[in-house]
């Protein structure tokens, strides 16, 4: 805990902007009924209302509470990115850190799936298996769980062939530690690092990968409230607007209000994740 | 002049061999849809006869072997078969749409290469000022903005504030090319944006590297004008890494296509594979992930071939 608080007092001004920015959605999606001033998807209005009390950023087509949806979006979206990232690094993880101990035939049979997973862009990947399966919430995790473990595959094997030739290495094999003790107690401990940094960049991609499927309406499907479908739902709102009034401006801002919340939160992360990785690798300005 | 040669051949036969096993991937993809495919798109009501005929209809009483050469043989020749949505020939279907991607794809990449490989060397020569700096975060900006959101910003900006240039880029057969050019100017845009700071950063980190070497430190220590260093020393040496990251670039580029199309309701593949993913009409997304996934793996090859052939190590061996 020392360390941890050492080291805040020394990070620079964006990696705080990053740490607010995280914290500012955290509080949103852990809060949200909370915060919210209406329910997520009941009709509280009549559709399309101005930013005015006690709708103060309007409400959609079904006359549902704009800024609601929102605030609900971020326990959503973030939740189902976030369990995602979590399954793909467990996924990844595991099968990289067992290929570079292992070694052998299991490396190889790993590797070249990877490989081919690898050798088709994922969204066109992730569409191809949605069309079999479906559009469920359940298919949409495992699918993105599993094309982003092939990313951390590789990484994590990497990282943990570097540490294997080390002599430390050499010792606990020749005193006889078994595989798992030898990731447990000497890979994980030094891959820590580069391995949370990476889990910080799979998390924005995760989450752009999610946000990009609800838009093209094949993600997280209505009435659940998330960015991605919010941004597709008012698209159409944007060529009403125009810059005479205060009101019909709005129209324009409609779409951008979830992108924006997309973007920022990508942002935050990028930025903490930059100053992770900074620290890690050893450099002081 | 022999090792690059074979350098060369075992590359392109892995590639091939990569697209080989995707090809095998994508036409699996039918194979897995649960339950029979007739009954699952006829209903559960449907006759004994009318089932027969589908089966017929889409080749499915075959052995799965056969039906996976004549589908890749088809495709090679651009037949696609026929959609199960309704029932017309694939190509039909494609046919205009994928020359309206790869007309958008390159309309983009001839802003975005030219723009990202001056700035890049520019950023890699100022290195540390605040042209460099200001091209450092428009790369996070890059990174973290979703397409769609760009693409929205430049719509509200040009578009619905501006009025210089339509929202959706409808295009059809016979419009002229000057027509095409200004109706599509907008997700060319968005399409330049999304690419142009992956290809400033990575061409800065490629110039950089070679800065760093020994030989371009005697050349300047012999005094030799900076221009000079740049051009004839660091220029070739620079080049294969440079093709690369066009090459893996315009990769993406095709990829990023999907979600743009989408926005601007262009009529390209990207839409097409979309709304046959809703519709769950396999065998057009089949399609379309085939020539999607095809080009990506032949760009990723050419990249990395033309990095061969640039470098100067290896077309020069002692």
């Amino acid at each position: 805990m020392y360390n941890l608080s050492h080291h805040l007092k020394d990070a620079p001004v964006s990696a705080w902007i990053g740490i607010v920015i995280v914290l500012f959605y955290a509080v949103l999606a852990l809060g949200a009924p909370f915060l919210a001033p209406f329910a997520e998807s009941a009709s509280v209005g009549k559709q399309y209302m101005p930013w005015t009390s006690p709708h103060y950023l309007g409400t959609d087509a079904l006359g549902r509470d704009v800024l609601s949806r929102l605030i609900y979006g971020a326990r959503n979206t973030v939740g189902i990115a976030l369990v995602t990232t979590i399954l793909a690094f467990t996924l990844g993880a595991t099968f990289g850190l067992l290929a570079a101990t292992i070694g052998g035939w299991f490396d190889a049979i790993s590797s070249r799936v990877v490989d081919v997973l690898m050798a088709i862009p994922p969204l066109i990947f992730a569409l191809l298996i949605l069309t079999i399966t479906g559009t469920s919430v359940i298919a949409l995790i495992l699918v993105i769980a599993i094309l982003d473990s092939t990313r951390v595959f590789r990484l994590s094997r990497a990282v943990a062939q570097g540490i294997l030739t080390m002599d430390y290495i050499e010792v606990a094999r020749m005193r006889g530690e078994g595989m798992f003790w030898l990731i447990r107690k000497e890979v994980l401990p030094n891959a820590a690092a580069p391995l949370i940094a990476e889990f910080g960049l799979r998390f924005c991609f995760v989450f752009l990968f999610i946000s990009a499927l609800s838009f093209l309406g094949l993600g997280i499907q209505p009435p659940t409230a998330d960015w991605g479908g919010m941004v597709r739902e008012s698209a159409k709102l944007i060529s009403f607007a125009n810059f005479a009034t205060f009101q019909t401006a709005t129209f324009g801002l409609a779409p951008l209000l979830p992108a924006g919340a997309i973007a920022l939160l990508t942002i935050g992360v990028n930025l903490v994740v930059d100053w992770v990785l900074h620290m890690s690798s050893g450099l002081k300005d | 002049m022999n090792s690059i040669l074979s350098i060369i051949l075992k590359r392109l036969l892995i590639g091939l061999l990569t697209l080989w096993i995707v090809t095998i991937i994508i036409f699996a993809a039918i194979e897995l849809l649960p339950g029979d495919i007739a009954t699952e798109m006829l209903g559960q009501a449907a006759t004994e006869e009318s089932l027969a005929a589908f089966r017929e209809k889409f080749d499915l009483n075959r052995p799965v072997h056969e039906r996976y050469f004549s589908w890749l043989g088809g495709a090679i020749i651009g037949d696609f078969g026929i959609s199960l949505a309704n029932q017309r020939p694939i190509s039909e279907l494609i046919g205009h749409r994928v020359a309206n991607t790869f007309f958008l794809a390159g309309y983009a990449a001839a802003f975005a290469v030219p723009i990202a490989v001056v700035s890049g060397m520019l950023a890699a020569l100022y290195n540390g000022s605040v042209f460099d700096r200001v091209l450092s975060s428009s790369t996070l900006a890059a990174i973290s903005f979703p397409e769609f959101f760009i693409a929205y910003i430049l719509i509200l900006i040009f578009s619905v504030g501006l009025g210089w240039f339509p929202s959706l880029a409808n295009v059809d057969v016979d419009m002229g090319l000057g027509e095409r050019l200004y109706r599509t100017f907008l997700p060319a845009m968005t399409l330049t944006l999304i690419v142009l700071a992956y290809m400033m950063r990575m061409t800065r980190a490629a110039i950089l590297n070679l800065l760093a070497l020994p030989y371009i430190e005697m050349a300047h220590l012999k005094g030799i004008k900076r221009w000079r260093v740049i051009a004839v020393h660091a220029l070739p040496n620079a080049l294969a890494p440079i093709i690369n990251v066009i090459a893996l670039n315009l990769a993406y580029l095709i990829v990023g296509v999907v979600l743009v199309e989408v926005v601007f309701v262009y009529p390209g593949l990207g839409q097409i594979l979309v709304d046959a993913v809703s519709n769950r009409d396999v065998t057009v997304v089949q399609a379309a992930c085939l020539i999607f996934a095809a080009t990506y793996i032949l760009l990723n090859l050419l990249a990395d071939i033309l990095s061969i052939i640039a470098n100067p190590r290896l077309l020069h061996p002692r």
